[in-house]
């Protein structure tokens, strides 16, 4: 690459970041992608944690000092993106909605994370009949539509209404169902091929106990893909809650803004000409979800050197990619959606 | 969606047939065997999580009914007994082919799955040719130019279908297309004339479009494709997306090939390259993939039915799960797990019959 004769032996601490090195990795087009989807990621963070103060008025506002808010009134004035039907302010909803979105992603994929990482871990060293067993009903999950199975959770869990964190982690807790069976399945390959290497022999010959070979030796190789499914399953998350919340089946409207809700709600709207009650909820999403697979794609991209773009390899006209490379370049584009 | 982890999973067909002898014939049986611990696992899970969800009696008349008038009732319809044997006496029911009314408009199930599933298939098949032919040639496209403007687009493109859910593309579409230049209907599957034509047919196969064919009524096709249009273009492009990107990563690997490069230097036209050469072995990969997406197909069709009201399994589901039918919500599920656990099957085996490293 040009750029190894430039770099310090001794990497700064920005350079070993995860994003700011593939940054720093990327030329071109590949760059602009990754930067926008930082930027977008940036925004949409923000906006979660400093909602309070960002948004004009509570999400479930619906008059101040002069008065009831008008209902579905223009986009402009005093309601920079309009108001609902019920009076809410559309602006307030969509910032207020990104504080859902992040706290659903967190809970949802640290739960599955630990779920998953942890069966996968413990089915895959011992195998035997455990393994059989969850593996079969991992796949089983796997197999389904990923939006029935979180429907199903979550009207299992979340029985009683709830408030604001019971509705986070209901629907945190149904997203995970969708999600643990492919931590599961990453985790536990990775297990089976590192228990035949020599390092994890070796400590089993001098005796190490089964509980310290698996927190110690294989753990920490094999979650090291981890961070990317990170940033691929957040989107799908922010995308399964929309879902959830589109069907009636998300967190309760009086408790938290969520855009899904916000969405079904601006349906009925629609065929009036009402446009800016559902527009601005669904760009909330879309951009996220953008942002959130730039940011995955393009680290999975500069990991993988064979799907790096022809610029970055090199311009002394790479030989065509061989078959195994063109093959791993098609599972990688299958495993980016 | 969903497919974090490449190829279907073969993974659970333990490498029995290690002798060469047993070969495809013992692969196809193995993995025919392991449909029914899919099925039978997905419909135990649905079961029991449903019996924890609260009975349809008290989702019906709660706050309208005095406490122990619910409580009779549930008692009297056999909610109230252990779980364990609810369960056993729905698996002996499943086993005779027995599935059942539905519990909150009491249809037999097995109509209420062919009705709505006719629905249902019919809104897939027109997803899958929107996505199909939005996904291939534009994949095509972005291979030829690979890295160039037109290649950035095209992937932006992509991940843009991939984000927005299909509820948003249906509201835009509507916004777009119904309310604003009054070109396609809001919603529903046909007016109400071609309903009634369609339920007057003899034999109908519930797929409007070929029943209309087949009955000759060229106004009702024409009234079918035209409610058609929008839910299969919200649906398909959320595939399209999909389709667009394996196309793309497929020919441009073919296109690297030594056949591709000597047809270059014969002197071959590079459209006639892209488009004949390299996109043919580009496409057994997708036919895998094209398999794998029916899942993803699924669940969009429930959203996709929702936004625009067609009344398919995915429609129906939701008012189902709301009234806490079990009944109705099972044999739902249990259509849905056979389909998927069936496509899966056949694209194991296709994948089995192209390449034999698949096989064990």
């Amino acid at each position: 690459m040009a750029t190894t004769s430039m770099e310090p032996t001794k990497k700064s601490l920005l350079d070993r970041l995860p994003v700011s090195s593939h940054i720093r990795q990327s030329v071109g087009l590949q760059r602009t992608m990754l930067l926008i989807g930082v930027v977008l990621c940036t925004v949409f963070v923000v906006a979660a944690i400093f909602a309070p103060l960002l948004a004009p008025y509570g999400y479930s506002q619906i008059s101040d000092d002069a008065g009831s808010f008008p209902a579905q009134a223009e986009p402009g004035g005093k309601h920079l993106l309009g108001t609902t039907v019920g009076g809410y302010d559309v602006l307030s909803r969509v910032i207020w909605g990104s504080q859902t979105a992040l706290a659903v992603i967190v809970a949802a994929v640290l739960m599955s994370i630990f779920l998953g990482v942890f069966l996968g871990l413990v089915s895959g060293y011992f195998g035997g009949w455990l393994d059989r067993v969850l593996v079969v009903i991992a796949d089983a999950i796997y197999a389904f539509p990923t939006l029935l199975v979180a429907i199903v959770m979550s009207i299992a869990i979340n029985k009683g209404q709830s408030g604001f964190w019971g509705g986070i982690f209901a629907c945190g807790f149904a997203i995970t169902a969708v999600f643990v069976p492919q931590y599961f399945r990453v985790i536990r390959a990775e297990t089976i091929r590192l228990k035949a290497e020599p390092f994890v022999e070796s400590a089993q010959v001098v005796g190490a106990s089964s509980a310290r070979i698996i927190s110690r030796h294989i753990f920490s190789n094999a979650t090291r893909t981890l961070p990317l499914i990170f940033t691929l399953n957040a989107s799908e998350a922010i995308l399964t809650l929309a879902g959830l919340g589109f069907l009636g089946f998300g967190i309760e409207p009086s408790s938290a803004a969520e855009w899904g809700f916000d969405l079904n709600k601006a349906m009925s709207d629609a065929s009036s000409g009402i446009w800016w009650t559902g527009v601005f909820p669904g760009m909330a999403i879309v951009l996220t979800v953008v942002g959130l697979t730039l940011v995955g794609e393009s680290i999975n991209d500069l990991n993988d050197p064979r799907l790096r773009g022809r610029k970055a390899a090199g311009a002394k006209g790479a030989p065509g990619p061989s078959t195994a490379a063109a093959q791993a370049a098609i599972a990688a584009d299958v495993r980016g959606l | 969606m969903a497919t974090l982890i490449d190829a279907p999973p073969p993974t659970v067909a333990a490498p029995t047939s290690k002798s060469a002898g047993g070969g495809l014939g013992n692969y196809i049986l193995i993995r025919f065997l392991l449909i029914f611990p899919t099925i039978f696992i997905l419909v135990t899970l649905v079961f029991f999580l449903m019996r924890i969800t609260g009975d349809p009696i008290t989702a019906a008349q709660g706050g309208r009914l005095p406490q122990e008038q619910i409580d009779a009732l549930v008692h009297q319809a056999g909610y109230d007994r252990n779980l364990f044997i609810q369960y056993i006496e729905y698996l002996g029911n499943i086993a005779t082919g027995n599935f059942g009314r539905t519990i909150s408009d009491g249809r037999p199930v097995i109509e209420m799955l062919a009705k709505f599933g006719a629905a249902t298939l019919e809104l897939s098949i027109n997803a899958v040719v929107v996505a199909l032919l939005v996904g291939i040639p534009l994949g095509m496209f972005a291979a030829h130019k690979r890295d160039k403007v037109p290649d950035a687009f095209l992937r932006m493109f992509a991940i843009l279908c991939y984000a927005t859910p299909v509820f948003f593309a249906g509201l835009l579409l509507k916004l777009t297309f119904s309310v604003g230049l009054g070109w396609f209907p809001v919603a529903g599957r046909a007016s109400t004339t071609t309903e009634l034509a369609m339920g007057r047919l003899a034999a109908p196969t519930g797929v409007y479009w070929l029943d209309a064919l087949r009955s000759g009524n060229v106004a009702a096709f024409g009234d079918v494709v035209h409610h058609a249009v929008l839910p299969a273009v919200a649906l398909g492009l959320l595939t399209a997306g999909v389709f667009l990107r394996l196309v793309r990563t497929n020919v441009i690997g073919t296109l690297g090939k030594d056949y591709v490069e000597a047809g270059r230097s014969r002197g071959v036209s590079e459209y006639r390259l892209v488009t004949k050469h390299a996109y043919k072995p580009a496409l057994i990969p997708i036919i895998t993939v094209m398999g794998l997406q029916i899942a993803l197909l699924l669940g969009g069709a429930v959203l996709t039915e929702t936004t625009f009201e067609w009344k398919g399994l995915g429609y129906q589901l939701a008012q189902y799960l709301t009234a806490r039918d079990f009944v109705a919500v099972q044999g739902i599920v249990m259509l849905l797990a056979v389909v998927v656990a069936i496509t899966n099957f056949v694209v194991d085996i296709a994948a089995a019959l192209i390449d034999p490293r698949v096989r064990y």
